[in-house]
């Protein structure tokens, strides 16, 4: 589903920086991966380019097949199928949450309001908060956006999820929340890729983990090899910081 | 003693004084003014000025010759008199139906008043003021259109339209407006045989565009970069993103300069007097000229910029709190 093949990017802000050094993974149809690590290894770069929001300089990515680097791509049609959770939620500030939801499948997919309303509505009691379709992002509390910036994704009927530290920005007591909505993704069988340091959830659904340090990635494997006898060194000397 | 220094340090007491120094003020002003215009004997004639607002003018329609009435036709509120004359020949008269004297059959003599009536006419300083206003509107809608494709075309990454607009902001905004609407007049409007009204509204839209592009830019550039990255990874093109997501935010948060810049607008369309469009300033000149109430007709032209673009301001003031509903 995601074929990843020798993928090289460098920032040059200040200094140089090597954010992704020889990257190649694959992610197959229905798998959850769940990519950890230091912050400034890279996670976070390879999860955008994996939708284009950030190109690469080497390497090549495709996405069901389709290859991201190939300048013939219509790259809106493969983001349509490529959902993304932000950090920072990203909600449309000056629509309604139901006009947060509904936009992209009437814009992009040109469905009709009433069918996409009904999804919508659909997708917003999958993730709890059916009773807030008319308020405003501003009137919600930050796990209640990132539920609503979840359906606002899986409103385009994506084959494909992609979280960016989803619970970062959250309070503590916000955090299972936003996770029990993930965690029912992951068991229907959505194929998911997540930056996360929530370990329990990489313990409790995830298929494999992806550890990355400085741009490569170090090691890959199940979460319990992973968490219980890492390979590597630095592997085990992150994990022992954060558990 | 301590109950002067209580009162001097009481807010309810500073806040009046405060209140009646500004009175105090205002009173000055106007008593400075009217003792300046005694010094130099200028005598006031306000009366002079309603007239060239509004005025009464009296219509009448006179018979052309000598006639019987043979018809009176009906045509929405006016009613057409038709007359025949001893050949036969048939004449119209079109009048007020509510003042038709005359019934059919009836001799009229040539000369004979078949119908006098008075109505209000604009007076120069009304037609200058719709003058001002229409060149205004006019201009702030081509502006706000070539200001939204400028700044776009300066925020894009290919360098043609990104060099192509900042080319044409510093020029306008490094040439006085005075003499782009000359070369708009003498050069544009010659080139493409334009009107003089349209050679204006031209040279002022494009003046406001320069500036309103850059109000767009600044507005585009403070809407945080995770709003279009979340309507482009939703799959939204350039256009969806832009129409749909960025521009509603950031016309939200530009709405204050943008209606500063329009402000301007309507107080610089002062100068297309320039090019023989009568506008407000440049009536307020010809009737100056012609009646030397210099200080009634252009204490009146400043008091009627004054009901423009305090309108302006209230319109903007009432949108910026409709768009504060989602905040």
């Amino acid at each position: 589903m995601i074929d990843v093949r020798n993928v090289y990017k460098t920032f040059y802000s200040r200094h140089r920086v090597e954010a992704l050094v020889d990257v190649t993974m694959q992610v197959d149809k229905g798998e959850v991966v769940t990519i950890i690590g230091p912050s400034g290894s890279g996670k976070s770069t390879l999860l955008r380019c994996l939708n284009h929001l950030e190109t690469i300089d080497r390497g090549e990515i495709f996405i069901d097949g389709i290859p991201l680097t190939d300048s013939r791509t219509n790259i809106n049609a493969v983001r349509a199928e490529v959902g993304m959770v932000f950090q920072s939620f990203n909600l449309f500030p000056h629509m309604t949450v139901l006009g947060n939801v509904t936009i992209a499948p009437i814009k992009v997919r040109r469905r009709s309001r009433d069918q996409s309303e009904g999804i919508a509505m659909q997708l917003l009691e999958k993730v709890g908060i059916p009773e807030k379709a008319n308020s405003f992002p501003s009137q919600l509390s930050g796990g209640q956006q990132q539920r609503v910036a979840i359906a606002r994704a899986l409103a385009m009927q994506p084959k494909i999820m992609l979280f960016d530290e989803p619970t970062s920005a959250l309070d503590p007591e916000m955090i299972g929340e936003v996770l029990d909505v993930m965690k029912t993704l992951a068991r229907e069988g959505m194929t998911m890729c997540c930056v996360t340091h929530e370990m329990g959830f990489a313990r409790e659904v995830c298929d494999r983990v992806v550890f990355m340090d400085e741009g490569r990635i170090i090691e890959v494997g199940t979460p319990e090899r992973m968490f219980d006898s890492p390979d590597h060194d630095r592997t085990r000397a992150f994990l022992a910081q954060i558990i | 003693m301590e109950t002067v220094k209580d009162l001097v340090h009481n807010p309810r007491f500073r806040s009046t004084l405060s209140w009646i120094a500004l009175a105090l003020i205002l009173i000055g002003l106007v008593a400075g003014t009217f003792h300046t215009t005694k010094k130099v004997e200028y005598i006031w004639r306000w009366e002079q000025i309603p007239r060239y607002v509004l005025f009464k003018d009296s219509d009448l329609i006179e018979a052309q010759e000598d006639a019987t009435v043979i018809a009176l036709d009906r045509d929405g509120s006016d009613t057409v008199i038709v007359a025949a004359n001893f050949l036969d020949e048939e004449q119209y008269y079109t009048v007020p139906s509510n003042l038709v004297t005359v019934s059919v059959g009836d001799e009229i003599r040539s000369g004979q008043v078949l119908a006098q009536w008075e109505r209000w006419k604009a007076g120069l300083l009304l037609k200058g003021l719709i003058l001002t206003l229409e060149i205004s509107v006019l201009a702030i809608i081509l502006g706000i259109i070539i200001g939204l494709f400028t700044g776009l075309a300066r925020l894009s990454g290919s360098p043609a339209p990104k060099w192509l607009a900042i080319g044409y902001i510093e020029l306008i905004r490094g040439t006085p407006l005075l003499v782009q609407i000359y070369i708009f007049y003498f050069f544009v409007g010659q080139v493409f045989k334009l009107s003089n009204f349209m050679a204006g509204v031209l040279a002022l839209s494009v003046f406001a565009g320069a500036y309103v592009a850059e109000i767009i830019r600044a507005g585009i550039q403070s809407i945080h970069r995770g709003q279009s990255e979340a309507a482009r990874s939703l799959g939204m093109n350039y256009y969806l993103s832009m129409r749909y997501i960025i521009l509603p935010q950031a016309f939200k948060r530009i709405l204050p300069p943008l209606a500063g810049q329009f402000i301007s607008l309507i107080k610089d369309s002062s100068l297309v007097g320039v090019i023989a469009l009568v506008e407000l300033t440049r009536a307020g000149r010809e009737i100056g000229t012609s009646t030397f109430n210099y200080f009634e007709v252009f204490f009146t032209v400043a008091a009627l910029y004054l009901i423009l673009t305090f309108s302006l301001s209230m319109i903007v003031q009432f949108m910026e709190r409709r768009f504060a509903v989602s905040d």
